[in-house]
């Protein structure tokens, strides 16, 4: 079985993030760059599924020249090789120029899965595993908490607000995890000190055959006209129980249409 | 005006001497920490107990233990990418880092650099997993800095090996499955390893300690310990043998002092900027900055010696006084930097709310242990006059 994993490369999770004044794109130097967290899923799953049935890992990632950090620590955790997009008309490409790319690069290389966190932490639209599935014209089995294989048949569980769906597809298939999927493992020593002797493929946009005009932020399909930073928390109002203190605090919940 | 804090490392730039394969170790070794560790280090450290076991499995699946030795399941890392995990260790508590490096540094490198093939083959793989702990038994209660006095013997009876006598200060003692242990023979000190099970060995464990206290430490008995003749290391006879064994212990401790030293200067600089008296936050008076700056430039001096000593062991060109400048240093300054965060904490920083009073008491064992901070003065005053003053 072969299996790709697209990850992302994030400011740190608990960093302020920033956005740059001169194109309101975001700031990647502003913050250290961290694996997409439920990327970090995506690949224990797909190292837990070679483990079961054999096969190989394949770690592809878009992004600047650092995002290669993120494809190492795959390879850390155990992942075979690399594939790195990076290039700088790729910069402020929005999701469907991403998934474009992404697809392009996916196509024609023979994965059975292809696997995606369920979402990043920096945009936050989830679109992205969905909009490659249609591209690649083949199945897309999203918010998966458990994943099955047996023979061309993969069967996932997808998260629900009330429990799960069970969801079924033949490969070649997407595949994307919640956090509730699995732990994903540290990666080893050995594993970190093997990683930069696997192979990781640098691709420019016109390696991987891209229009380059479907890319980057003049591409893209919304802009960002203007943003202002975060006000500062406002002093938090204490009401003083006199004896009514519940009428006092039903009373502001429901002023701020919280009830 | 502020600007955005910067933290001591990062005002050396230290990270800019580490390779990317050194990052990658250090920081799974911080993520393991702050995950497993530093959630429940103020409980253990009160109540002077650790799951041993569990910690000890969890830390060989992590790969720290014996990671800086070359095959029989161990990791083969760099002497540098090993110091840092130390670093990491200690940063969450001397007496975990004090765990890895008995098992790792003393009892495991003992095996690995004088053990026959069988006895590698029989313990170092179940030792780097952490289904095995290992301790080592070299200092007496009447001979610390004098190891060469050991009243322990072992005699000859047929073939087998009889040991007699007692082991003090032993980490991991009371939870270990084997026994590198010291003792006098007739061709002169030689290591034995001894299972715990075998009859006549006995650990008790040491308490009402006021330092370490997240760490087991025992006292070990050996009353007529009968073992074969193969249980005897056959790489080494005499003080050599275990004083390498220290050598490389300490090279962890040089990094690992710096890890509680960073920690407790990363809480007294969040404290000092949160904590308002006078309707300004007491990072903002000159005595506090004074003090912090002072602590960062002696923490930050010191990972720069640890990292040129790590490049020489790297290299296999450190000799044993190069590591006592950096125990010394290391150690004292670490402890000092504790003491001086306690005081930038006030009231707080006695409870183990905070882990600055953890770390300054730890560190009082640290600066003792694997050499006191006198003995290793006058090893380098030994190497600047070519006069050793202790014999």
């Amino acid at each position: 079985m072969k299996i790709a994993v697209c990850v992302k490369q994030v400011p740190d999770t608990w960093a302020e993030k920033a956005l740059k004044a001169a194109d309101s794109t975001l700031d990647r130097d502003a913050a250290d760059g961290v694996m997409n967290e439920l990327d970090e899923y995506a690949v224990e799953e797909a190292l837990k599924l070679t483990e079961a049935h054999g096969g190989e890992v394949v770690v592809v990632t878009m992004g600047p020249e650092r995002a290669g950090e993120t494809v190492r620590k795959a390879l850390s955790m155990g992942a075979d090789s690399g594939v790195h997009l990076v290039d700088e008309t790729l910069h402020g490409s929005d999701a469907l120029a991403t998934s474009y790319a992404l697809a392009e690069v996916l196509k024609d290389r023979g994965f059975d899965l292809v696997m995606f966190g369920s979402e990043s932490t920096d945009a936050r639209m989830s679109v992205v595993p969905a909009m490659v599935a249609e591209r690649l014209g083949i199945a897309q089995l999203t918010f998966a908490q458990k994943v099955e294989v047996s023979g061309p048949t993969v069967t996932i569980q997808r998260a629900t607000e009330t429990g799960y769906d069970t969801v079924e597809a033949q490969t070649p298939a997407v595949v994307s995890v919640v956090e509730k999927i699995n732990e994903p493992r540290y990666p080893s020593f050995k594993g970190i000190m093997a990683a930069k002797k696997k192979p990781v493929e640098t691709l420019s946009v016109s390696d991987a055959g891209l229009d380059a005009a479907r890319l980057g932020l003049s591409a893209a399909w919304s802009q960002v006209e203007d943003f202002a930073a975060r006000p500062p928390k406002a002093a938090g109002t204490i009401v003083v129980d006199e004896g009514d203190g519940g009428a006092k605090l039903a009373g502001f919940l429901a002023e701020q249409k919280f009830i | 005006m502020t600007q955005a804090p910067q933290t001591p490392f990062a005002l050396f730039d230290i990270d800019h001497l580490l390779s990317e394969e050194e990052r990658a170790i250090r920081d799974v070794v911080r993520e393991f920490v702050d995950s497993e560790i530093r959630p429940h280090i103020a409980d253990w450290f009160e109540s002077g107990s650790i799951p041993a076991r569990e910690l000890a499995r969890d830390l060989g699946s992590l790969g720290v233990l014996g990671m800086h030795l070359e095959g029989y399941g161990c990791q083969g890392t760099s002497a540098v990418a090993y110091g840092l995990a130390c670093l990491e260790l200690e940063a969450g508590d001397s007496g975990i880092r004090s765990l890895v490096s008995v098992q790792g540094s003393l009892a495991m490198h003992a095996i690995r650099a004088f053990g026959s093939e069988e006895q590698k083959q029989d313990w170092l793989p179940r030792m780097a997993t952490g289904e095995a702990i290992g301790c080592f038994g070299l200092t007496e209660a009447d001979f610390g800095s004098n190891p060469s006095g050991m009243r322990t013997s072992a005699r000859r009876d047929g073939d087998d090996w009889v040991l007699d006598g007692s082991k003090m200060w032993i980490t991991n003692g009371s939870v270990a499955d084997v026994a590198v242990v010291w003792a006098r023979t007739d061709d002169g000190i030689r290591g034995f390893v001894v299972p715990t099970q075998t009859p006549g060995f006995r650990a008790n464990e040491i308490h009402k300690k006021m330092s370490l206290r997240a760490s087991v430490t025992s006292e070990l008995v050996l009353d007529g310990v009968r073992l074969p003749a193969d249980a005897v290391l056959p790489g080494v006879v005499g003080l050599r043998g275990p004083l390498s064994c220290l050598g490389e212990a300490r090279f962890g401790i040089v990094f690992g002092t710096l890890g509680a030293a960073r920690d407790s200067l990363q809480t007294a600089i969040d404290y000092s900027i949160s904590r308002e008296q006078f309707d300004k936050p007491i990072a903002a008076f000159q005595l506090t900055q004074k003090k912090l700056a002072d602590m960062a430039l002696e923490l930050g001096k010191g990972m720069l010696l640890a990292l040129h000593l790590g490049r020489l062991k790297d290299e296999h060109l450190i000799r044993p006084e190069q590591v006592s400048v950096g125990k010394l240093n290391n150690a004292r300054e670490s402890l000092a930097i504790a003491r001086e965060c306690r005081s930038i904490l006030g009231g707080n920083g006695i409870t183990l709310e905070y882990p600055v009073i953890r770390h300054m008491n730890n560190l009082e064992s640290v600066l003792t242990y694997e050499g006191t901070n006198e003995m290793h003065t006058l090893v380098v005053g030994q190497a600047l006059t070519g006069i050793a003053a202790y014999r």
